[in-house]
């Protein structure tokens, strides 16, 4: 099926989010629409999908002018989107979701869900998804709600998969699983039109590749161009992918942590036994497959776990038990994995954000009352400091693009002077002019002398960053290996392999890896 | 990506090992032991010297069963020691981080039950009580909690609070009455019920859902509402003429031949009026069609997440319009009862907030048409208990019998059979885009 996007054009009030943009996917072609967060990406898929009415503007299903009042008019005309944040309801069964708005049914409205199952195997065996029909998908690990959401678009025969931002939520090896899976379909006839601001991986997948900036097509580009050219020509400017940063001088060891177990509320153990030093002036990055533990380390130290033993010391003061006032106010900043959940206030200004941790101290409070003017004032040189894109000071803080947000939550943090600083995925959602900013930060801090724990589990940002590297596996540390070791080495470590185990299996096979 | 990589193909999301001993709660078996405490120093130790008399059946009917007679020393004993021992078992359990059975829940709670009963009963003067009478009394106090649960699952399950239970009942009970009276016939009357309950869910419909205004709060001032017009009403015109306005023929309770006679579930299942029959109808369609058809799953797709069914197709807003206008229909049938079964005639605001109590029973029932059932049931046994024991005569006083329905309610949602999850969406409006 050939899909065309004609003058696509849409308006919210006065913002202009897609502007006369022309897109031609032809059949059985990977097109990836680059972009960095905010560029106008989702709109213009959420327009085709029937979601959004364009403003002005055709589409065209095989040369044919098509409108779509809703999802339905599109589903029929043979499209099919997995979503960023997947449409599947959490309770319900696998059958029951791919089932739902295209159920077969008996006599009197009621369910025949063993039709949907049958379906669902067929389209599992065929491209090797090995989903059962009968679970429950929010037991399900991520990658395989993917497939869900894939199976979902299969079963009502779509012709053309939009894929939004879909490893966003992967780990490296779900990315790996699904870059085949879009290769089989492909191999298949069928059209994928794939979103993504991740370069590495555009390049991998796509035959053509069209950049948007500000809700304009500013280019198409080969996937053979050079990383370099393909930033530079989404972000608008030249970027550097590489982070020059000096070799780090650590000094004296300040934060201990010794046999630290952090126990679920069922019981199990989700941190094991961990014990790991960091000293000043060094970044130690703590890699892993999502969900191995990382988040409860870092809950743990900032003392927000309970069923916590073992030991964590900063400067030789005993961390475990304490409240997480007291733990700030011994100097940990910490930017925590979901920033607008947990990290900033979406309904609260900038400006009150930036003071989250430091609201009841001067200058900003006295006695009983807040100082707007010293708010303000914060506000105002952080913005300029951090390049905060934001109407204003006073704009809520929800409002703004994730990696403004990510700015605001950083700059909060280093507002004060650190004695650790906790990172856990910095730069998850943030586009790339704004990571290289968040690494480049990081990095000085680091500089400055403070102890730095970066927890990520995008490798790529692992390794630019850490002095060393800290896998953890099931609760459990895996070893800790310099920074500059390579990838296999992590991936082996990642899968549940010590370190040292890993180093001798990476050096044997060397040679024939990436 | 490379032979290493594969060479130790795992899982991506570890499933980890569980039977770790760690973190225990305390709050069952603690609360456990101290109700098998209480029961030991009062069903035990207090326990009346003389024998309890439960009977099963009355002298003419078809098939006597003989009265169970027992003594209400022994039972005291017995039950008290056997929840303690389930004290001590939930204990040692917790203790060795294992989780406590739900049958030792559900034992320990039939026993304090018999224990209560037979302790209360036996206290009282008479130490006699009819336990058909009891159960089918239960059951018709139950009706309305039933229908109004019902209610409740329909709007909730697709992501609408309704608060206005109350509403819709007391103005079913008000319009059942007038149109009954008016026209001579009950069955007008039950019409007329459905079509008010209907019109209290337009109402509340149009606001929540094409106003977007918070639901909770329209639903309480619909039951404001309801309760100032159906007051004014009945002072400014149904007092004037009772006899024209206010006299509604009763419905006939109907006995289903043969059957009607089993003793004791005879008169709870098939001596019922047309309001009782439709009640187990609604209970068993709405759970059939709730997890089996595709308007159920819609439903449910609806009140979970929304946003995943508009990208399917399904037309959110409509689907929760037809549900909660569904929901009248149901609700305001519950209300009929007040007036067309209970007593003949309507008083100012008669539902007297069985409606909350309704709501309670959806959460206690776990959002489940057969659990709201079940938890009604609860509910109405405690409140026919209450009245069973006034006339009695026990030694605890009237105002703590009053009590108990309201102090069961209490219990119930707060958790006592763990927590219950409500719809994902329920209370929350969708708005496209």
């Amino acid at each position: 099926m050939k899909l065309e996007l004609i003058g696509i054009t849409k308006r919210f009030g006065s913002l202009v989010a897609n502007d006369s943009i022309d897109l031609v996917v032809e059949p059985g072609q990977v097109h990836s629409l680059l972009g960095e967060n905010g560029a106008g990406k989702s709109t213009l898929m959420n327009v085709l999908y029937g979601l959004y009415d364009p403003t002005e503007g055709e589409i065209r299903v095989d040369d044919r002018p098509v409108t779509f009042k809703g999802p339905g008019d599109a589903m029929a005309a043979g499209i099919g989107m997995v979503h960023q944040h997947f449409m599947l309801v959490p309770v319900f069964t696998v059958a029951e979701n791919v089932a739902l708005g295209n159920e077969a049914t008996k006599a009197g409205g009621m369910l025949n869900l063993q039709e949907t199952r049958t379906r669902i195997r067929q389209i599992s065996d065929q491209y090797g998804f090995d989903v059962d029909p009968d679970a429950v998908v929010e037991d399900l690990p991520v990658g395989v709600q993917q497939r869900v959401e894939i199976i979902k678009a299969l079963v009502r025969n779509a012709e053309v998969l939009i894929l939004d931002e879909p490893t966003a939520v992967l780990t490296p090896k779900e990315t790996d699983e699904l870059l085949g899976i879009m290769a089989q379909l492909k191999a298949d006839g069928k059209s994928i039109v794939f979103i993504s601001h991740k370069l590495r991986e555009v390049k991998a997948v796509s035959d053509v590749i069209t950049v948007v900036r500000r809700g304009k097509v500013v280019g198409t580009a080969d996937p053979s161009a050079p990383t370099t050219e393909l930033a530079s020509l989404m972000v608008g400017r030249s970027v550097s992918l590489t982070l020059d940063k000096k070799p780090a001088t650590p000094g004296e060891v300040t934060f201990r942590v010794r046999d630290l177990t952090v126990q679920a509320a069922n019981g199990q153990r989700v941190v094991d036994g961990l014990s790991f030093d960091v000293a000043e002036g060094e970044i130690l990055a703590v890699a892993g497959v999502q969900g191995n533990g990382q988040t409860e380390l870092t809950e743990a130290i900032m003392g927000l776990q309970d069923h916590v033993t073992g030991s964590i010391t900063l400067g030789g003061n005993e961390l475990v038990g304490r409240s997480v006032k007291d733990i700030i106010r011994a100097g940990v900043g910490f930017v925590p994995e979901d920033r607008s959940v947990e990290g900033l206030v979406g309904t609260f200004s900038v400006a009150e954000n930036l003071i989250l941790n430091r609201y009841d101290d001067a200058p900003f409070a006295k006695g009983l009352s807040m100082s707007p003017s010293a708010i303000e004032q914060n506000a105002n040189e952080k913005i300029a400091e951090y390049d905060v894109r934001t109407q204003s000071a006073s704009a809520a803080a929800g409002t703004l693009s994730g990696g403004n947000q990510q700015k605001v939550v950083m700059a909060r943090e280093f507002s004060r002077p650190l004695k650790l600083f906790i990172a856990s995925q910095p730069t998850r959602g943030v586009d790339v002019g704004s990571i290289e900013f968040l690494h480049r930060r990081i990095v000085a801090e680091r500089d400055g002398g403070t102890p730095v724990i970066i927890v990520s589990t995008e490798l790529d940002e692992v390794l630019e960053l850490a002095d060393r590297i800290a896998v953890l596996y099931r609760g459990r540390l895996m070893g800790i290996v310099p920074g500059a070791v390579s990838r296999d080495v992590l991936g082996l470590m990642m899968a549940g392999m010590p370190a040292d185990e890993a180093l001798a299996q990476a050096h044997h096979v060397q040679g024939g890896n990436l | 990506m490379s032979t290493a990589t594969t060479a130790r193909d795992q899982s991506s999301s570890p499933a980890r090992g569980t039977g770790d001993a760690g973190v225990r709660s305390w709050k069952n078996p603690v609360i456990l032991a101290v109700v098998a405490l209480f029961a030991l120093l009062v069903f035990a130790l207090g326990a009346p010297g003389n024998d309890v008399t439960f009977r099963l059946s009355e002298e003419n009917d078809p098939i006597v069963l003989p009265s169970i007679v027992v003594s209400a020393p022994v039972v005291g004993w017995i039950a008290a020691l056997a929840m303690l021992a389930l004290a001590v078992l939930a204990i040692l359990r917790t203790r060795s981080g294992r989780r406590i059975p739900t049958w030792v829940l559900a034992v320990f709670a039939v026993l304090f039950l018999v224990a209560f009963l037979t302790w209360v009963v036996g206290s009282a003067r008479t130490p006699n009580v009819a336990l058909y009478g009891l159960l089918a009394g239960s059951v018709t106090l139950a009706v309305p909690l039933i229908f109004g649960s019902l209610s409740g699952v329909l709007c909730e399950r697709s992501g609408v609070v309704n608060i206005a239970i109350e509403g819709q009942l007391l103005f079913g009970a008000f319009a059942a009455a007038v149109a009954a009276s008016l026209s001579g016939s009950a069955l007008v009357g039950l019409l007329a019920a459905a079509v008010a309950g209907v019109l209290v869910s337009l109402v509340l419909a149009v606001f929540s859902i094409r106003y977007v205004v918070n639901q909770v709060i329209v639903g309480v001032v619909l039951n404001v509402l309801v309760s100032g017009l159906t007051g004014f009403l009945f002072s400014a015109v149904l007092s004037e003429d009772s006899e024209r306005w206010n006299s509604p023929p009763r419905l006939p309770v109907i006995d289903i031949p043969l059957l009607a006679d089993i003793p004791v579930i005879g008169p709870i299942l098939f001596q019922q009026t047309i309001v009782g029959y439709l009640m187990y109808i609604a209970v068993a369609v709405v759970y059939v069609a709730l997890y089996h058809s595709r308007w159920g799953l819609r439903t449910r797709a609806v009140g979970e997440h929304p946003k995943a069914a508009d990208t399917l197709g399904v037309n959110v807003n409509r689907m929760r319009f037809m549900n909660v206008l569904l929901a009248g229909v149901v609700a305001g049938v519950g209300g009929s009862f007040f007036t067309l079964v209970a007593v003949s005639g309507f008083g100012r605001d008669m539902t007297a907030g069985q409606g909350y109590i309704a709501l309670a029973a959806l959460i206690f029932g776990r959002w489940n048409p057969i659990g709201a059932f079940f938890a009604a049931l609860l509910f109405g046994f405690a409140t026919n208990l209450s009245n069973v024991l006034s006339l009695l005569g026990t030694p605890v006083p009237d105002q703590f019998l009053r009590m108990l329905p309201y102090v069961v309610t209490v219990f119930a949602v707060a958790g006592l059979v763990g927590r219950s999850r409500a719809p994902g969406a329920s209370g929350i409006p969708y708005i496209k885009g």
